[in-house]
């Protein structure tokens, strides 16, 4: 039975355990119990997670990878998956570059200036090869060569610029290159000049319209002359330049007839066979026709020289009209390139014909001296052979055998001579034709190439020409249009100017108006305020006199107040007094006078001062029924009191057996301690002893300190507490029937003093 | 308070006076009575007297400290 109680405490106790929540032993067998059923379910559990985190990361890089914008989105709020993401996907594709292209247009016009700088430099070459002037030739075509250059890259510039399609992208080289040609195209007429004034106006001041007419006035006047200048010269050196050259192409004419004609008769006369007389004659004709033909040449090339060196001179010229860059005399300047073109390309044609009959005549020539030189030869054997047959040896009828078989013999040795020869000569004939031909090729080949150049170059010039015309035009409309728009534009301006001084007139008056009504106000104001001044300054008097009055009967009031005042605080402080008498009248062991009366007194006297009313009521009430002990008879109760603490030191409420009673009085009567002993400022917990506290407190009452002795006397525990609580009570009603008195008596001073008046 | 020692001390001595005096006078009865004038009952009668005595004294200064307390049935309502 004990055991089965037993056990029901264990189980009793096992459940309070458990229902106290102190685990150890029951929570140990709930997990061995939970653990096996629940095993499978969480590793269900667990499975399930591992998938569905799994799916997650999964279908994030999936569509991170399908979705650069979601990629950055994921790398920049989660973190560390940019690192996870560069992984499995590799880094991110940045955004696509576009590479503009910036550098197009440099490069075609590029191409464009070398054109033209080849194309000057064979004409160049060709010029100095032909005239022999390198010097005076060399520096004036460098100079129009460049100069040329530019107008040329200008030109190449303003197409581009107005040919192509606006790509956007290259702004800065776009501006960088339409800055020059707005610069260089300063030879605009007057309209035009104008308007680049008006351009330049925003930048500098804008000046004056009279000064600016006059510059414009000067400025036309300047190039008219210039114009006209220019014209005249261009005439003359046009004139002069044509005279020239025509008179070089007559020369060159000239000499071609000349060539033919002397070429003509150097056939003839190989050709024809003519009696020795008429031979002579023909020889001497032809003799004096290459004369003639030497003398021509010469003169043409002459001429030529001279029409190169005016050519020269008009191309100065016309670089100089150029360089000057007036607009107007750009068509008469155009006009002049054109003839110098037109001229430098007859003189060069004719010149090449020239040179092409020389050369034939030259053909002709070592034809005839081949010729010549056959027969010499010819002559000379026959001469070797038959010594005796003369030069006319075609009259000849009467030969001997033996000559004519000499004869026949020489002739057939030279038959077979020339059989040979000739078989010789076929022979050799392939190889020379080949070599001909092939110096012949190449000759032909100099010859073509530099017909080709010539032909460019004048191609070349005569395109620079056509485009210059073309732009003249495009010039000229532009122009007219532009003056148009200004029209319009200063049209436009005189409205406008219109309307702001409109606007500006009714501004004026509206502030013209407001001025005026503002210093109307300011007037009205100012009077106002002068009529308010003076009434305020008379109100301001007779406030003051009324409140001087007011001032004196107020004194006088006060005064009255004051003195009754001082009566009253009198009557108090002599009603304290009395009272302050009672106090005294106390014989040594017997209480005082009750101070009902005195009290009574103070009450009536101040009536309405509820301060000391309050102080008067606060007086204990045995005080006033009984009277108080005075301090003297205290001091003197105090010691019987001492004696009988000292007695009963050990009693308190514990130990209060008789046993105890004997044993305190054993005490008190083998204990000393000092009669009186200056307590210290603060009581630690020893000086709470009996003994030291009663010693403390009567040193404190023989220093006539009551309030320190009661309050030490407060501190007594047990049973001699008990025994001093009367001696107590005393001490504090009188305590506090002085501290009340005190405090009346101060106010009564305090009042009495307060209604003084000084003198 | 301070008479009251001397009060108190008054009424103890007084008191245990008697008490001792009627002691010893029950004691001297029961001894001659019923006790062959034996001197223990006398001893006994006085002892008693003391005994009594020193307990009434000991009552009467230990008074004022004495603690009367009831038992005071606290209803389950306050409490809960």
């Amino acid at each position: 039975m004990l055991r089965v109680c037993l056990k029901g405490a264990n189980s009793a106790a096992r459940k309070c355990l458990c229902g106290n929540g102190v685990p150890l032993h029951p929570l140990q067998q709930c997990r061995s119990y939970t653990s096996g059923g629940s095993g499978s379910s969480a590793g269900k559990i667990v499975a399930a997670s591992v998938l569905t985190v799994g799916g997650g990361v999964g279908g994030t890089i999936l569509y991170a990878n399908w979705d650069p914008k979601f990629r950055a989105n994921v790398e920049k709020s989660i973190p560390y998956s940019d690192q996870v993401f560069g992984l499995a996907l590799g880094p991110a594709a940045p955004p696509p570059v576009i590479n503009k292209p910036r550098k197009v247009e440099p490069v075609q016009i590029s191409s464009m200036s070398e054109m033209w700088k080849d194309s000057k430099q064979p004409k160049a070459k060709e010029v100095e090869k032909k005239a022999e002037q390198p010097d005076a030739e060399g520096p004036p075509a460098p100079a129009p060569q460049e100069t040329l250059e530019e107008a040329s890259a200008q030109v190449a510039q303003i197409l581009s610029a107005i040919g192509e399609v606006p790509s956007v992208p290259a702004p800065g080289t776009h501006e960088a290159e339409a800055v020059p040609p707005p610069a260089a195209l300063k030879g605009v007429p007057a309209a035009a000049a104008k308007c680049t004034e008006c351009e330049h106006e925003p930048a500098v001041k804008e000046r004056p319209e009279g000064e600016v007419a006059a510059r414009l006035a000067e400025q036309d006047k300047a190039e008219q002359d210039l114009l006209t200048s220019l014209s005249s010269n261009l005439e003359d050196a046009l004139g002069s330049t044509a005279k020239v050259t025509l008179q070089a192409i007559g020369a060159q004419e000239a000499a071609l007839q000349a060539i033919a004609q002397h070429t003509r008769q150097l056939r003839e006369a190989m050709e024809a066979e003519a009696p020795p007389d008429k031979k002579s004659t023909q020889w001497r004709v032809l003799e004096d026709a290459l004369s003639e033909r030497s003398r021509s040449v010469d003169e043409a090339g002459a001429a030529v020289l001279k029409a190169k060196a005016e050519l020269d001179k008009l191309r100065g010229v016309i670089d100089g009209a150029k360089h000057l860059k007036i607009a107007a005399a750009r068509p008469s300047i155009l006009a002049a390139e054109e003839n110098l073109h037109s001229m430098v390309v007859d003189l060069d044609s004719v010149v090449t014909r020239v040179q092409t009959a020389q050369s034939e005549a030259k053909i002709v020539s070592q034809y005839s001296e081949l010729v010549n030189e056959a027969k010499a030869q010819f002559q000379k054997e026959l001469n070797s052979i038959t010594p005796e047959i003369q030069a006319n040896w075609k009259g000849l009828r009467k030969l001997t055998q033996d000559d004519l078989n000499s004869l026949i013999a020489h002739a057939h040795r030279r038959i077979d001579q020339m059989n040979r020869e000739l078989a010789e000569q076929r022979v050799r004939e392939q190889i020379h034709i080949d070599s001909a031909l092939e110096q012949q090729k190449l000759e032909d080949k100099k010859a073509l190439e530099v017909a080709v150049s010539t032909a460019l170059e004048h191609n070349r010039e005569q395109m620079r020409l056509e485009q210059e015309k073309k732009v003249e035009e495009t010039r000229e409309v532009m122009e007219a249009e532009m003056r148009t728009q200004l029209r319009r534009q200063a049209a436009a301006h005189t409205d406008h100017l219109r309307d702001v001084l409109k606007v500006q007139e009714q501004e004026l008056r509206s502030e013209a108006e407001e001025i005026l009504n503002s210093s109307l106000m300011e007037k009205e104001t100012e009077y106002r305020r002068l009529t308010q001044d003076q009434l305020d300054s008379f109100t301001l008097d007779m406030n003051a006199a009324y409140a001087r009055l007011k001032g004196m009967e107020e004194a006088i009031d006060s005064h009255v107040i004051a003195e009754e005042e001082a009566r009253k605080a009198h009557q108090l402080w002599l009603s304290v007094e009395a009272l302050n008498y009672t106090l005294k009248t106390a014989a040594l062991n017997d209480p005082t006078e009750p101070l009902e009366g005195a009290v009574q007194a103070i009450k009536e006297s101040c009536a309405e001062d509820e301060f000391a009313q309050a102080l008067a009521t606060a007086l204990p009430s045995e005080s006033l029924s009984r009277g108080v002990y005075s301090e003297a008879s205290l001091r003197a109760r105090f010691y019987a009191i001492r004696q009988l603490a000292r007695r009963v030191a050990l009693i308190d409420e514990t130990r209060n057996s008789l046993y105890q009673y004997f044993l305190s009085y054993l005490q008190a009567m083998l204990l000393f301690e000092k009669a009186q002993e200056a307590p210290p400022a603060k009581l630690s917990a020893e000086d709470l002893d009996t003994f030291k506290l009663l010693s403390y407190a009567a040193y404190s009452l023989e220093h006539g300190d009551l309030e320190l002795a009661a309050k030490l006397v407060n501190q007594l525990k047990g049973e001699s507490r008990r025994v001093a609580q009367d001696w107590l009570k005393e001490a504090r009603l009188t305590l506090e029937t002085k501290q009340v008195v005190s405090l009346l008596s101060a106010y009564a001073n305090a009042v009495g003093l307060g209604t003084t008046m000084a003198p | 308070m301070a008479e009251e020692q001397g009060r108190k001390w008054d009424r103890c001595l007084a008191d245990s006076a008697v008490k001792l005096a009627t002691g010893l006078g029950v004691g001297i009865v029961f001894s001659v009575l019923f006790f062959k004038r034996r001197t223990w009952p006398v001893v006994f009668g006085l002892g008693v007297g003391l005994g009594m005595g020193y307990s009434n004294c000991q009552q009467d200064f230990r008074s004022p400290y004495l603690l009367h307390g009831h038992m005071v049935k606290v209803s389950k309502s306050h409490t809960s």
